[in-house]
């Protein structure tokens, strides 16, 4: 491939940018572009160019993060530096939310308007709109979007605030308050103080995965340490991988990601395998609206996912490991960045690891405001620096994952049972939940609850129970339904509190646990509202790659949109079984989870008669 | 694509296509087994000299024990596998993904056979509604990705936009766009390695386009025009027959295939040259020709005007 | 430039003392391995990369890369075989392909890529001094001579003719006098062309057969209109890769033009010898009848099979794939290869204080040869011609693009614009042929020739850069066109 890009240069701050991710241009390089004397001979060809891909994101990030907008000449800077074809990092950045391809104010705030903070009865939107008026626009110092769910479900309303600058600065805050926003843009220097973790109602000597949460300090390794960590890799370490694989395996871990693969096959299967080099990968991108428990987890315990993820790589032989984390959490990626470099240099992670010779080495990878990046496999592309489109499947992750390698992937509460597992051992661990669903499970509740927050409980209690612990619904109101599983997950009615909360019950009932989301719903919820909120987040989230999701969640918000204004193409009827087609070729043809589940939600509101019925709101 | 197994080391297996038992060669796509046994399966984005890509979903099968239908075109066959082609899940989707692109796409200038696969399944893009007007100059290139104008659901969105006509080879024109990633493979690892396009924003919004939707004549394009003899739905067309067609003068009836020999360079890339009123309009190259699989250079494809 | 077998030897070095030379092949197969060995051993890497200007490292990893492969093959263009040393780069690459095994199998071997659509077939057909058809020698296969005696019905000579740049030198001398031209524009595209149009000027009798009015047309004393073979005629041509394939007509020639074979039978019924009209096809069976290599390629076989690459020696022959396959036979079979000790001379036009620049010449992708055909149609990544600088010449001569320049070589000046081009090192520069009416840079190359293959050192002139004055503003070229 010859790199031809356009005319359009680079200043020097943006190369700054480019440059604190890539390294300094080699001396010959004149104004970053091309190279003088001794530069021309590039050796490696292909190899090279696959070797410098994955830099493209944190490149973008870096640019994004200090100069506001990405450039022209930024990318052209870029693909000449990675010696990427500019219309392909073109078509990367520009499927990315969280990337401005064009100006835009310094300051933007990024305002929830997804269905937790909905179900809470957020007014955020409304509130940004009276102050600053209509959203994105490009003048001004400051301007402001609506975003999907931020992962702050637990307050009830939030909005992510990045200022581009060196440093710049990327703060959530939650509750979202106008005033604190003020402060926020005025003292760019002062740091919110982190929010408090949040556990509530539950006895702490019946918590596994959240036992250490609050206890622990979560910039400490010493801390970590002193409430047991680093033991679990100890023993892994120790007993050698075929003890922990048959630990998992005895102790029937079921994924926690929504497809619930056995865990202990998943990590056997990548720790067999022939080839070299092997990775393992962190999914931490939890976007799911409604869903907020890898947040909690690694801003209050990063120690712990690090640990885990160590067990894992010494376990299947990978000597590489990510952490990918959605890049709305800029608090738990600073202290997982942290936690990292601790570990690092106390010698637990690095090419000696607690003086086995055993190497594993950690990256974390920002996400940038894409729900499709937490597909595993769109995960591997994103961090290749690809776009982040589902592959295919077969071949497998651990056949072919990370650059096309055997990689293992799990999402963080996982890694953390792996973790608990390894620790108090199988035995422990199948002491709770159900003969097949074992071990406890975090459910993250919010809308219209008393006591919104995470909650860990053991795998096949009831609905019900769950709900009390959470204090039950907001006083003087009236359960009208519940959204379990988030956008990708159904509604279930107020006479199904009795539903076992295990992976066979709820399969049995036709809905999902998926990541464990559980939106309380009253009767002051716009119904109709809430699920045009999930049509139009499946929309505004599909890749574009395939055609029943591309298009079809276009449709489906279309139908939504005309039934809810009582403006139907032909007869309801004829809407109703378009939505069924719809749905469908959506369940049965779409390459991936995503548009697999765009129409779940809405057919089960349907189904359960809260829109469109005499008997819903609508 | 070709295995690099060696043939004799090929295992041989049976599976059944719609019940019937057909004996397969391991490294198939059902798409293959299919076709040897003359089961026909329609497809968009397939195409025999490019890797599948599968994203059209039109290929999809029911394979017994899959919890989702499967794309034929990208998966292989498996011992036993029970594929089944025509059951009613099979034929939904297909009708659906066929009412989908013919609700936002147009498809006028599409191959024959979309046309016979519309009756085939029964296809009524106009349960929709009547489609959206044309997108602006440019409105579809500035999309940012995860947000969307508010819809009302009164018309049917649509990918219609002004044609985009920057140089004089071939001209753009992505109101006919299915977005089957044909022309971005052909630009890229599977023939010209040019990567002059790429496919840009996501979701509905998701494009073909240059970096920063520059003019081609900007961009790394270098007009070798495979891009154009892969398009299934006559979005990107050579400049002379566009104008041709515009003309009122497009005459198939009149018109003739003529395979020969690229005059330039020593390769010997076959040409089909396509002839109206003893004008070459149109210059293609068989993809079953094992010198080029159907690619061109720009002397090939575009330097024959001197004969005129 | 100029440096190939420089740069092959020290490839080939390097493999042998990386102990990465295919021994037993070379034991099999191959003679003359010590001399060679012998005649590489002083270009270490640090030579080859004084000589070569690049990286011993580079130089390095590529003959290690070369070596391992599974399959590898050398292919090359005119870069090589332009020189006065043509032949012996072409012997320097077939040392290594030898060295290493990568000859005779399927996807390795030596890939000479041809400039034209049927330049391979030009050979093939006899269009070479000493060999008639399908590459019988004249002077030595007294067979096969006398085979196409006996269908033709006249003696041949017995000796070789000229090659092309004695065919000019001949001019010079006097001894040749006459020439008839087909589909050539020497006028154009000869080295030092200014000398060649002089000797086509002082020709007693020129004809020229051409389907445009080229340059050499416009100095002919008959032109002969022609069809475009590709598109207005029938028949095959011959591929880089051996392979015949047939070419048909599409469309109707223009009043006047002729058919090649028509024009040609014409003539000779003109001179008193009835040929009749042949269609294309019976003109090629009678080359199969005389030409094995030729005789299993029926325009049946060759339509049904989409070509078929010789030799071909009967109907039930699928072609051959690849050459050589005899190497790698156990015993081998016929000779073995030859190893050739290709000493390294530079380029003949020497670099001095006066002409400090090395001037190579190529093509672009979207433009050929000198542009008669490509000069119909216009290309967007067509650009102006300029000559192409690095961007440490375009410094040290205080240029910036599009300023214009004298171009001096030891043969000739030229003015033309100037353009960076980073992909060029400091002290070479490039200029295309394709717009001889703009920049005619066959002004300056040198006619000095390979004494054994008769080709011109176009690849490696000597010149000087002179920056012309103020007033020559990069706009004074502009109103020339480019595309016609």
């Amino acid at each position: 491939m010859d790199l031809k890009t356009t005319e359009d240069v680079a200043t020097e701050e943006e190369r700054k940018a480019a440059d604190s991710v890539i390294g300094s241009a080699p001396p010959s390089w004149s104004d970053g572009l091309r190279p003088g004397v001794g530069g021309r001979v590039i050796l490696g060809g292909q190899r090279r160019r696959a070797n410098l891909r994955h830099l493209l994101l944190p490149t973008l990030h870096a640019i994004q993060d200090q100069i506001g907008w990405i450039s022209h000449g930024a990318l052209n800077y870029v693909c000449t530096r990675l010696d990427i074809a500019p219309a392909e990092a073109f078509g990367v950045a520009s499927s990315y939310s969280l990337f401005s391809l064009r100006p835009t104010a310094q300051t933007v705030v990024h305002v929830c308007d997804d269905i937790a903070c909905r179900a809470a009865g957020s007014d955020s939107v409304e509130t940004m709109r009276g102050h600053f008026g209509e959203p994105d626009t490009t003048d001004g110092q400051l301007t402001w979007r609506t975003s999907p769910c931020l992962g702050q479900c637990e307050h009830g309303s939030a909005a992510m605030v990045t200022i581009a600058g060196s440093p710049g600065v990327r703060e959530v805050l939650a509750p979202f308050n106008i005033h604190e926003l003020d402060t926020v843009v005025s003292n760019t220097t002062a740091k919110r103080p982190p929010t408090p973790a949040t556990l509530l109602n539950q006895v702490r000597s019946e918590l596994h995965l959240l036992k250490r949460i609050g206890l622990v300090d979560p910039e400490s390794l010493d801390s970590y340490r002193s409430e047991g960590g680093y033991q679990a890799l100890r023993r892994a370490i120790d007993f050698g991988p075929e003890w922990v694989i048959r630990e998992l395996k005895d102790a029937k871990l079921l994924g926690r990601g929504g497809a619930a693969f056995p865990t202990g096959a998943k990590w056997e299967a990548v720790a067999h395998s022939s080839v070299r080099p092997r990775y393992f990968v962190a999914n931490a991108d939890e976007s799911e609206p409604g869903t907020f428990k890898d947040r909690v987890l690694i801003e209050n315990d990063p120690f712990a996912l690090v640990e885990a993820l160590t067990i894992a790589g010494v376990t299947t032989g990978a000597e590489q490991g990510y952490i990918y984390i959605r890049g709305e959490y800029p608090l738990g990626e600073r202290r997982l960045r942290s936690a990292i470099t601790q570990a690092q240099s106390r010698g637990l992670l690095g090419d000696d690891i607690m003086g086995s010779g055993l190497k594993f080495q950690i990256e974390v990878r920002r996400g940038a405001g894409a729900y499709i990046a937490g597909e595993e496999t769109a995960l591997f592309n994103s961090i290749e620096g690809h776009r982040p489109e589902p592959r295919t499947k077969p071949p497998y992750p651990v056949d072919k994952g990370l650059f096309a390698k055997p990689t293992g992937i799990n999402n963080v509460e996982t890694l953390l049972s792996a973790l608990e597992i390894i620790s108090s051992g199988a035995t422990e661990f199948i002491r709770y939940g159900t003969e097949s669903s074992t071990g406890t499970r975090m459910f993250c509740l919010s809308g219209c609850v008393n006591l919104p927050g995470i909650y860990e409980v053991p795998l096949g209690t009831k609905l019900r129970e769950l709900i009390q612990i959470a204090g039950g619904v907001t006083e003087g109101h009236q359960l009208t339904a519940i959204l379990l599983g988030g956008a990708a997950g159904s509604f279930v009615g107020p006479d199904q509190l009795d539903l076992e909360l295990s992976f066979e019950a709820v399969r049995m009932a036709g809905t999902t646990l998926g990541s464990g989301v559980v939106i309380v719903i009253d009767e002051t919820v716009d119904m109709v509202a809430f699920v045009r909120r999930i049509a139009q987040f499946f929309r505004d989230e599909s890749c574009g790659q395939c055609v029943p999701c591309r298009v079809g969640t276009v449709r489906q918000e279309e139908v939504l949109a005309r039934l809810s204004l009582n403006a139907p193409l032909g007869s309801r009827q004829d809407e109703l079984s378009l939505l069924d087609d719809l749905g469908s070729v959506m369940r049965d043809a779409s390459i991936c989870g995503l548009g697999q589940a765009a129409n779940t939600a809405v057919l089960s509101a349907i189904e359960q008669q809260l829109i469109f019925s005499s008997k819903g709101n609508s | 694509m070709t295995s690099t197994v060696p043939i004799s080391l090929q295992r041989r297996f049976d599976l059944t296509i719609d019940g019937k038992d057909v004996t397969v060669t391991e490294g198939q796509t059902i798409l293959e087994a299919c076709r040897q046994v003359q089961v026909d399966i329609p497809t968009l984005c397939y195409l025999e000299t490019l890797t599948p890509v599968n994203v059209c979903r039109l290929c999809v099968v029911e394979v017994k024990g899959s919890r989702t239908l499967v794309s034929a075109c990208s998966r292989k066959v498996e011992p036993k596998m029970e594929i089944l082609t025509d059951s009613s899940r099979v034929n939904t989707s297909r009708r659906m993904v066929l009412e989908l692109l013919a609700s936002s796409v147009d498809l006028s200038l599409a191959d024959d056979e979309v046309g016979h696969w519309m009756q085939q399944y029964d296809v009524h893009p106009e349960r929709h509604g009547p489609q959206s007007d044309p997108a602006e100059e440019g409105e579809r290139d500035r999309g940012h990705a995860g947000e969307h104008k508010a819809i009302d659901g009164s018309t049917a969105e649509t990918v219609a936009q002004p044609i985009k006509r920057d140089n004089g080879q071939y001209l753009r024109d992505y109101s006919r766009c299915i977005l089957c990633y044909k022309c971005v493979e052909a630009c890229g690892v599977d023939a010209q390695n040019t990567f002059a396009i790429a496919v840009a924003g996501r979701g509905f919004e998701a494009r073909i386009s240059t970096e920063y939707n520059v003019a081609l004549p900007e961009s790394a394009c270098v007009y070798c025009g495979n891009c154009v003899a892969v398009c299934p739905t006559g979005a990107l067309m050579p400049t002379i027959e566009f104008d041709l067609r515009e003309s009122g003068k497009w005459d198939p009836k009149s018109q003739t295939v003529t395979q020969t020999v690229c005059p330039y360079c020593g390769v010997g890339c076959n040409l089909e040259l396509h002839v109206q009123d003893n004008q070459i309009f149109k210059v293609t190259s068989p993809l079953d020709h094992s010198t080029t699989s159907g690619n061109l250079c720009i002397k090939g494809r575009f330097g024959f005007e001197f004969v005129h | 430039m100029g440096s190939d077998i420089a740069l092959a030897n020290t490839i080939g070095r390097h493999i042998i003392h990386a102990g990465l030379s295919n021994s037993d092949f070379i034991r099999r197969a191959t003679i003359n391995f010590d001399v060679y060995a012998k005649s590489v051993e002083p270009f270490t890497l640090e030579v080859g990369e004084k000589l070569t200007g690049i990286p011993g490292t580079a130089i390095a990893q590529l003959a290690e890369d070369y070596a391992r492969a599974d399959r590898a093959q050398l292919c090359w263009t005119l870069g090589i075989t332009e020189h006065h040393t043509g032949t012996d780069n072409v012997l320097a690459l077939c040392n290594l392909a030898l060295l290493t095994g990568h000859v005779g199998r399927y996807g390795s071997g030596l890939v000479p890529l041809r400039g034209q659509n049927n330049v391979q077939g030009g050979g093939d057909m006899g269009a070479i001094p000493n060999k008639l058809p399908g590459f019988q020698d004249i002077e030595t296969d007294t067979f096969a001579r006398e085979q196409f005696e006996a269908r033709w019905g006249t003696p041949l000579p017995r000796t070789k003719g000229w090659h092309l740049s004695q065919m000019f030198d001949a001019m010079e001398t006097g001894e040749l006098t006459s020439l008839y031209i087909i589909g050539e524009n020497p006028a154009q595209s000869e080295a030092d062309v200014k000398k060649a149009r002089h000797l086509l000027t002082g020709l007693e009798h020129l004809v020229v057969q051409d389907i445009f009015l080229t340059k050499t047309a416009e100095l002919a004393d008959v032109v002969l209109p022609a069809t475009a073979s590709w598109a207005e005629s029938d028949g095959t041509v011959t591929s880089s890769e051996r392979r015949v394939q047939r070419v048909r007509r599409a469309v109707v020639q223009p009043a006047g033009s002729r058919d090649d074979v028509e024009i040609i039978c014409q003539i000779a019924a003109k001179m008193g010898h009835d040929w009749g009209s042949p269609t294309a096809e019976q003109v090629w069976d009678e080359l199969r009848s005389l030409s094995p290599m030729h005789a299993g390629m029926s325009y049946r076989r060759l339509e049904e099979l989409g070509g078929l690459q010789w030799p071909c020696y009967d109907e039930n022959h699928p072609g051959e794939l690849f050459l050589h396959g005899r190497l790698w036979d156990e015993p081998i079979t016929g000779p073995p290869a030859t190893f050739s000790a290709t000493p390294f001379e530079p380029p003949l036009d020497e670099l001095d204080s006066e002409f400090p620049i090395r001037l190579t010449t190529g093509r672009r992708l979207d433009s050929f040869n000198t542009g008669v055909q490509t000069g119909a149609y216009s290309s967007p990544i067509r650009s102006k011609e300029a000559l192409a600088l690095s961007p440490e010449d375009m410094g040290a001569y205080k240029l910036q693009d599009g300023d214009r320049v004298l171009v001096r070589s030891r043969r000739g000046g030229i003015e033309a614009p100037v353009r960076t081009d980073p992909t060029l090192r400091s002290g070479l520069a490039f200029l295309t042929l394709h717009f001889p009416d703009q920049v005619d840079t066959n002004l300056l190359t040198i006619d000095t020739w390979d004494k054994k293959a008769g080709t011109a050192e176009f690849k490696a002139t000597a010149i000087a850069i002179e920056r012309l004055g103020q007033d020559a503003t990069p706009n004074d070229h502009s109103d020339k066109r480019v595309d016609k």
